[in-house]
C-alpha cells in the first residue's frame, strides 16, 4: 500500500446525506475482477446524461473542482453495500481525504485498507467548511485545504484549523503504507495456539 | 468473586479474542468464511501475488449468486464480463482447495440462504463475507457480518480480522404481532425510527418476547436487515426453536446434543450490561411500505406519503424532498393509491420457504393485475425444489407470476433482471436506494404478502384486509 503523505489539495462539495455505495459506484461495474480503473465509473447515475456526456449540474462537474482530491460530504456517508469498488472508484479518480460528520462502517474500514484517510468533523465543522468552500467559490477559486496525517489536523489558508482522531494503529498503517495481512502474520503462532486450544488441526497457511 | 454478567456479544468476542498485541487492533479469529463471485476475485488475486495460501480452506464456503442469470441454467451465460467473473469464481476454488456450490448444483444458492440452510451457520460462531447482509446468520445466534474485499483477503490468509470490539446494542420487542404483520414490517418499522445510522458502530442484539416468537427464518429477516439501521451485526440469542432448526442439517456436528448444550449457554447473562437500549412494542406494528430512497423512509400502508416539509431537521427535509422527487410521489397521496409496475419477490431478506408460502397464500385463487409483471425467485435451489414439492411453483404461474432459478436478482440488478427507468416496483428485497434496481426504476420495499398482494391489485394494498381463496 502507498504510504499516506501530508498534502494540500482542491475540494469537492457533495452537500447530501446517506450517499451510499450504489451511487459512489452502481452495480453494473462490479462486474470486473481488478482492483483498478474504477474511477471513471464514480458516481455514474450522477455525473453522467442518458447521452453519456457528463452532467454540468452536478457537484464534481464544476470546473472550479477539477482535481479534487478532498471530498467534503454529510452524515453517514458511505452507508448501504460493503462493496470496497466504493473506496477503489473514489481513489482511482483521486480523492484521498473524505471530510463528513459520520461514516457508514464498513465503508469507514475499507477506506484504511486502500491509503485513503475518512475524518469525522461534528456537523458544525462540517458546515463551516461548506461555507468557506461556497465563499471561496463564488470569489472563483477553488477551495484548497491542508491534511496533515502526523499532526492529525486539517487547515486552510484563511484560519480554519481543527484536529482529528484516528486510531493509532491505523494511522500508522497508512503513514508507512503497511501491509495488513503480513502484520498480521506476524502473529501466526498466536493464530495456530488459538486452533489449537479449539481443536483445531488443519492449519495449511504460511 | 463471580465473573461478571456477559451479553451474547461478549460471550463470542471473549471467545474468538486471538491477542491483542500492543498499539494494534485486536486478532479475532473467523469460524466460517463465505464466498461469492463479486467480491472475492480481487481477493484470491492478492494471495497470488504475495504467495499466500487459504489457512482453512475447509472453513470457507463459495457460491455464485450476485451476478448469475435466473433463467435456464442450462443455457450459457450470455454477458461475457459476468460469465468471467463466475469462472474466475470455479478457477480460485478449484486452486486454493474451496467447496464451492457452483451453477447448477443442488445447492446452490444466495450465500445467505445456503449457509444457515446447509447448516454451515451454527450458534456461537464468528462468519464473515464480503456482503453487508451477512448480519443475517445473526438470527442463529451468531457473530456474524460484512466485510470489504482487502479483508476478505486477509481473512483467506490468515483465518482471523483485524477488529475492535464494537459496542452493543438491545433492541427489545415486547408484545406480539397483529395478524398479517410479519418479521419484514417488524424491520422496517425499527429502521424507520432507529434511521440509517442508528445502529453505527454497533452490534444489535434483538431480544424480548415478540421476537422469541419468531419462526428461523423470521428472525432470519430481522437479523438480516441490521445493517440498513447502520449496525455491521445482528443477532438473536439460540434458543430451542434454533437447536429444532438446525437438528439434521447436512453440516452440523456429529454429536449435535453435545452441540445443543454448549449453544445453550450462549444467551446473555441476566443482567448483562448493554451500551444502549431500545424498546419497541410488536402491537404498535402495521404492514410497512417504504416511500423515499433509503429505508428509513418507510410509513404505515393505512397513512399517505408524508410532507417533507413537515419534518423538523434540516438533513431530512432535504433528503425527503430529494426522494420524493426521485420516486415521482407527491406527499399526500395515500400509500394504497400508488400505483406498481413489477413485483419481485426474492433476495436474502425474504426469498425463504416461509416465505414463498405467505406469497402464495395471499396470491392462491387470483391473478396478477394486467399492468404488473411480477416474478418470483427463491433463495437457493433447495427452496425451489421445496416449494414445487408443495405446488406452489403453480400458484405463482397459475396467477401469471414468473418462476425463476435462485439467485439475488433483482434485489440488486447486476444480471439481467432489472426495472426500466421510472418503473415501480413491491419488492420484498433489502435496499431502495436510487438506481439499485435499475437506473431511474422506483423500489418500495414490503413484505412477501404485502408483495403479492400488490402484484394482484396492481397497487398497495393492506394485506390485513385480503380475501383469501
Amino acid at each position: 500500500m502507498q504510504p499516506f503523505v501530508n498534502f494540500t489539495g482542491v475540494v469537492a462539495p457533495l452537500d447530501r446525506a446517506n450517499v451510499d455505495t450504489d451511487q459512489i459506484i452502481p452495480k453494473q461495474f462490479l462486474k470486473r475482477i481488478e482492483r483498478t480503473g474504477f474511477g471513471q465509473f464514480l458516481f455514474f447515475d450522477w455525473r453522467y446524461l442518458a447521452d453519456g456526456s457528463l452532467d454540468p449540474a452536478f457537484e464534481l462537474n464544476q470546473p472550479i473542482r477539477q482535481g479534487a482530491s478532498i471530498l467534503l460530504a454529510r452524515r453517514n456517508f458511505g452507508c448501504g453495500s460493503s462493496r470496497e469498488h466504493a473506496p477503489w472508484a473514489l481513489s482511482d479518480y483521486g480523492f484521498r481525504v473524505v471530510i463528513a460528520p459520520t461514516f457508514a462502517d464498513i465503508f469507514f474500514n475499507n477506506c484504511f485498507q486502500n491509503g485513503m484517510l475518512p475524518v469525522k468533523f461534528d456537523e458544525g465543522d462540517v458546515d463551516e467548511l461548506f461555507r468557506r468552500a461556497s465563499a471561496a467559490e463564488s470569489a472563483g477559486k477553488p477551495y484548497r485545504l491542508s491534511v496533515d496525517l502526523v499532526a492529525c489536523e486539517v487547515r486552510d489558508d484563511a484560519g480554519f484549523s481543527r484536529s482529528f482522531a484516528v486510531d493509532p494503529f491505523r494511522r500508522t498503517c497508512l503513514l508507512e503504507g503497511l501491509d495488513n495481512i503480513g502484520l498480521s502474520l506476524r502473529h501466526v503462532d498466536r493464530i495456530a495456539a488459538w486452533e489449537s486450544a479449539h481443536g483445531i488441526a488443519a492449519v495449511t497457511g504460511k | 468473586m463471580p465473573a461478571s454478567p456477559r451479553t451474547l456479544l461478549d460471550k463470542i468476542w471473549d471467545d474468538h479474542l486471538v491477542c491483542s498485541p500492543e498499539g494494534e487492533q485486536p486478532l479475532i479469529y473467523i469460524d466460517r468464511h463465505l464466498v461469492h463471485e463479486v467480491t472475492s476475485p480481487q481477493a484470491f488475486e492478492g494471495l497470488r501475488v504475495a504467495g499466500r495460501q487459504v489457512r482453512r480452506p475447509e472453513a470457507t464456503f463459495a457460491t455464485p449468486d450476485h451476478n448469475i442469470p435466473t433463467t435456464d441454467r442450462r443455457l450459457p451465460i450470455a454477458d461475457p464480463i459476468s460469465k468471467q467473473q463466475i469462472d474466475t469464481l470455479r478457477a480460485n476454488c478449484r486452486e486454493f482447495g474451496i467447496r464451492l456450490f457452483d451453477l447448477g448444483d443442488a445447492d446452490q444458492g444466495i450465500v445467505h440462504v445456503i449457509g444457515p440452510e446447509l447448516g454451515i451457520t451454527q450458534p456461537g460462531m464468528t462468519i464473515v463475507c464480503g456482503d453487508s447482509h451477512t448480519a443475517t446468520h445473526g438470527a442463529l445466534g451468531a457473530l456474524a457480518f460484512g466485510i470489504g474485499t482487502s479483508e476478505v483477503e486477509h481473512v483467506l490468509a490468515t483465518q482471523t480480522l483485524r477488529q475492535s470490539k464494537p459496542k452493543s446494542f438491545e433492541v427489545r420487542v415486547d408484545g406480539e404481532l397483529h395478524p398479517g404483520v410479519t418479521a419484514k414490517d417488524l424491520v422496517l418499522y425499527i429502521i424507520g425510527r432507529l434511521s440509517t445510522e442508528g445502529g453505527t458502530g454497533y452490534v444489535i442484539e434483538y431480544t424480548g418476547p415478540c421476537i422469541r416468537r419468531l419462526g428461523m427464518e423470521e428472525r432470519m429477516t430481522v437479523c438480516n436487515m441490521s445493517i440498513e439501521a447502520g449496525a455491521r451485526a445482528g443477532m438473536i440469542a439460540p434458543d430451542q426453536t434454533t437447536f429444532d432448526y438446525l437438528r439434521g442439517r447436512d453440516l452440523v456436528p456429529k454429536d449435535f446434543d453435545r452441540a445443543v448444550a454448549r449453544w445453550a449457554t450462549l444467551p446473555s447473562d441476566p443482567g448483562a450490561r448493554y451500551d444502549r437500549v431500545e424498546v419497541f412494542s410488536g402491537g404498535d406494528v402495521v404492514p410497512q411500505v417504504t416511500w423515499g430512497t433509503n429505508p428509513a423512509q418507510v410509513i404505515g400502508v393505512d397513512a399517505k406519503v408524508p410532507d417533507p416539509t413537515a419534518m423538523a431537521d434540516a438533513s431530512d427535509r432535504s433528503s425527503a424532498a430529494r426522494a420524493l422527487e426521485y420516486m415521482g410521489l407527491e406527499s399526500g397521496t395515500p400509500i394504497a393509491a400508488i400505483p406498481i409496475d413489477r413485483v419481485f419477490i426474492g433476495s436474502c431478506t425474504n426469498s425463504r420457504i416461509e416465505d414463498l408460502r405467505a406469497a402464495a397464500r395471499v396470491v392462491r385463487g387470483h391473478s396478477v393485475a394486467s399492468r404488473v409483471r411480477a416474478m418470483v425467485v427463491p433463495g437457493s435451489g433447495r427452496v425451489k425444489r421445496q416449494a414445487e414439492a408443495e405446488g406452489l411453483d403453480r400458484v405463482f404461474t397459475d396467477a401469471g407470476f414468473e418462476w425463476r432459478e435462485a439467485g439475488c436478482s433483482m434485489c440488486l440488478g447486476m444480471n439481467p433482471d432489472t426495472l426500466a427507468p421510472g418503473e415501480r416496483c413491491a419488492s420484498t428485497s433489502n435496499r431502495n436506494f436510487e438506481g439499485r434496481q435499475g437506473k431511474g426504476g422506483r423500489t418500495h420495499l414490503v413484505s412477501p404478502a404485502m408483495a403479492a398482494a400488490a402484484a394482484v391489485a396492481g397497487h398497495f394494498t393492506d394485506i390485513r384486509q385480503w380475501r383469501y381463496h
